[in-house]
Formats: C-alpha cells, structure tokens, sequence
C-alpha cells in the first residue's frame, strides 16, 4: 500500500503507477458530476473540459459559495456512462461504491473515496466556479480547488484489477435458490 | 403547542444531521478495537474523525442529509388541534434554510426538486400512541445511498429468510456505506414487512440471540467498510415480526449505512 500525493489533471504516467489497495490524495481542480450531468452531457457534451481530469461522483451541500459537506455518492447509479466520460479524458473517478472495471483498462483509475464523510471533505475543497446551475445543488456540475483530498484508496486500476469485484467474490456463500 | 412542534423539529433535525447518538459512536469504536484489517481501521478511523468535525463546526456529517422521515410517539390523552404533518413540513422547510439540509425531495417523474425537502407524502410520517399526554418526535433522516439498496422478498415458506438476507447483503452492501444497520421486517405482508423493517431501525439498539447469530453470519462475509474488505460488515440488526399469511413468507431489509441519524426531542 503506497501513498501517493498528485496534483490534477493527471497525467497517463499518474495513472499507470497507481495499483489498486495504494492510497492517494489530490491536490487541484476536481469536477462533480451525478445522474442529471451524466445524462445532459450525453445529449449535449460537456461544458467543460475534462481532460486529464478527476470527477467526482458528488451532490454537494453548498452555501453561499462555501462547501459544508461534500462526500461520495453511490458510483453504481453512473455505471451506464462510464466508457464515454472515459473517452473525454476523465483519468480518475472518484465515488463509493464502485464501477464495473473493464472500461478503466489501460486508461483511468477509480478512487473511493469514504462514504458519509461529508464534513471532512468539506475542509479538503472550495468552490472554484459552477456550470449547468439550473439542474440545482446536488446535481450541477461544481469546479472545486482540493487540497490534499483524501485519503482515496485505488479500487479499480488501469492493470485489471478490481477491489470490490475481489470482495464480493469471496464474500459469495454458495447459491441456496 | 405547534409552535413547540415546528421547533422541536428544527432541533431534532439539527442534531441529526450533525452527530451521532451515542450507542452509534459507541459500535463504531468497538469494532475499530476488534478490526484486523488496516484499511478497513483506517475508514473507521475517518469516521470517527469526520463525525467530530461535523460536531464541532456544526457542519452536516453527510452531504445526502436525507429525506425527511420522523417518528412520533403521541400520548392518548393529548388533543391536537393543528395539523401534525403541517407543523412537522413547517419545520422542515425552516431547518432546510438554517442548518441548512441539501434540497433533496424530487417529484418522482418530472425529477422537479421542491428545493424544500418538503412535497406531496413528504415528510414521511410514523405515528404511534403511547400512554400519556406527551409528544416524542425522533428525526430519522435517510440516506438514499442505503435506502436504494433495501428490497422486500415475497419468499416461498419453505425458504431459509436468513439465506436470502445474507445473500442480498452479500451483493448490496458494498454500495450502501458499510459497516451497516439492518433493518429485518419478517412475516406480514408486502407493505407490512417493508414497515416493520424501517420501525426495526427505529427500534435499535440490543440484539437477541437468533439477531447477534445473523450479525456474526454477516460479518464473516469479510465485505468490511466502504465495501473493500474487513471484519465489520454490519454494527447492527434488530428483527421485527408479525404472523404472516400461511402460504407467504414476506423479508424486507432496510439499509441503513455506518451514519446512523437520529435525535429525539420531548414535547410536554
């Protein structure tokens, strides 16, 4: 388990080195996104550029500009978007709760980030601009600066490997019905 | 007596969105002194961590600060001349600005966010009598990480319901915030068995025998926090039956994640 501390957008390099179970923190832009984003931006694009970039699986609660609370969202509900959200340059996702694996083969890697930890984040990130506001708080699309964000831990790597997947598979009690 | 309503709703809800009850901190600890596995001790650790942040700056633990679901306990002998359920949404369209809470009730199909959590059956409401003339209000707001993973299964008599509650655990718990609360709802009917699974989560703390079997079952799953591997898959489970119909056998569970939300507040 190593740590790494890296600065965004993330580089092709940034991306091979990281195994899964290693431990990472970044610094520097970071992109929310969740259901209503991922379903606009398959119709109309992005309104940002996404290259390089870490997205955040994330419905903040903000005020006034600041963030109060902004920790993971279920990754799962996104699944279906994966491979094109990839194909914008995405490097790395962070959630909870996973993504099937395959689509970050060779390209990106999947960062979890600890569910219900709200607050912590909160302290980790500031509001650096928002985009498509009229989908509201929770589902716009936030440019947050981070500073030291973390700890995430790489559950999916670009070499194959899947820590839930490895989990869920050893977990499995032999089929009743 | 409503203004007392309205702002015991407003208190309640602030306590729960920024601490934990006591016996919720307190399971979390004793499986942080239990827990083998590094990572998993680490996510434990941050949890703790990230609860005394949101304490003491006041900040909501977990940015989803839920739906609003409350549980009251009405005493008998106490009339109410005002509508419970109104001065209940009161407080919640207040609390919503001054905590403030994430604006997170949607119409079902138009997605259209009220931006007041508040809106048609919202709040939900779980009205109980009890002796007396007092009112108990406990704010119980639900994430959507671990409500989306709770299921009803209309089972064949002849299944095992344990079978099938560490099955569907098996492959939801990962995305529901573990180490989990389960809510068990058994027998019944379709409706009833989800009921008495949420009324389960309310009922928490202290486990029978045949409940702390189940939760050892669980926890050797090895699903561990946040789903990636560990001791403590589950910090909790209470069951609550009812006889069911001789050819059914209804199971709900409902998920509660690690951020288990409550605060009571007495009326006299």
């Amino acid at each position: 388990m190593t740590e790494y501390h890296l600065r965004t957008p993330l580089s092709e390099g940034d991306v091979q080195k990281l195994v899964a179970g290693d431990l990472v923190f970044l610094s520097g832009p970071l992109f929310t996104a969740r259901d209503k984003a991922h379903a606009l931006m398959r119709r109309a694009g992005s309104p940002v550029s996404l290259e390089g970039a870490a997205l955040y699986h994330c419905g903040p609660l903000i005020l006034d500009d600041r963030v109060l609370s902004a920790g993971p969202t279920t990754s799962g509900r996104m699944a279906r978007y994966t491979d094109e959200i990839l194909g914008l340059g995405v490097r790395a996702i962070i959630g909870k709760g996973g993504l099937p694996g395959e689509p970050f083969q060779n390209r990106a890697v999947y960062l979890a980030y600890p569910g219900g930890c709200g607050a912590a984040a909160a302290l980790q990130l500031r509001v650096l601009s928002v985009h498509l506001p009229e989908l509201g708080m929770a589902e716009s699309l936030w440019v947050f600066e981070a500073k030291e964000f973390g700890p995430m831990i790489v559950a999916v790597d670009a070499h194959g490997k899947d820590l839930y997947q490895e989990v869920r598979r050893s977990a499995q009690e032999p089929e009743t019905y | 007596m409503r203004e007392k309503v309205v702002e015991a709703t407003v208190r309640a809800l602030q306590r729960a969105e920024t601490s934990l009850p006591d016996w919720v901190l307190q399971r979390i600890k004793e499986a942080l002194a239990r827990e083998s596995h590094p990572l998993a001790r680490h996510h434990l650790q941050f949890m703790l961590e990230n609860v005394a942040i949101a304490t003491a700056k006041g900040l909501p633990l977990c940015q989803d600060t839920g739906l609003a679901v409350f549980h009251v306990l009405q005493g008998r002998e106490l009339i109410l001349d005002f509508c419970l359920s109104e001065a209940i949404a009161e407080g919640v369209r207040i609390a919503t600005r001054v905590i403030p809470l994430r604006p997170n009730a949607v119409h079902p199909q138009t997605r259209q966010n009220s931006e007041d959590n508040t809106g048609t059956g919202m709040p939900d409401i779980i009205l109980d009598y009890v002796d007396g003339r007092g009112l108990t209000l406990t704010a119980f707001p639900k994430g959507a990480g671990s409500e989306n993973m709770s299921l009803v299964g209309m089972l064949n008599p002849a299944d095992d319901p344990f079978d099938f509650i560490v099955k569907n655990v098996a492959k939801r718990a990962a995305n529901a915030c573990p180490p989990l609360f389960l809510g068990i709802g058994l027998g019944g009917s379709f409706d009833l068995a989800a009921r008495l699974a949420k009324q389960a989560l309310l009922n928490m703390p202290g486990e029978s025998l045949e409940e702390l079997q189940l939760l050892e079952r669980i926890n050797s799953l090895g699903i561990g926090p946040m789903g990636l591997g560990g001791d403590t898959t589950a910090l909790g489970i209470k069951i609550e039956k009812a006889f069911c119909h001789t050819a059914s056998l209804p199971v709900a569970i409902n998920f509660q994640c690690w951020a288990n939300r409550s605060a009571t507040e007495v009326i006299q």
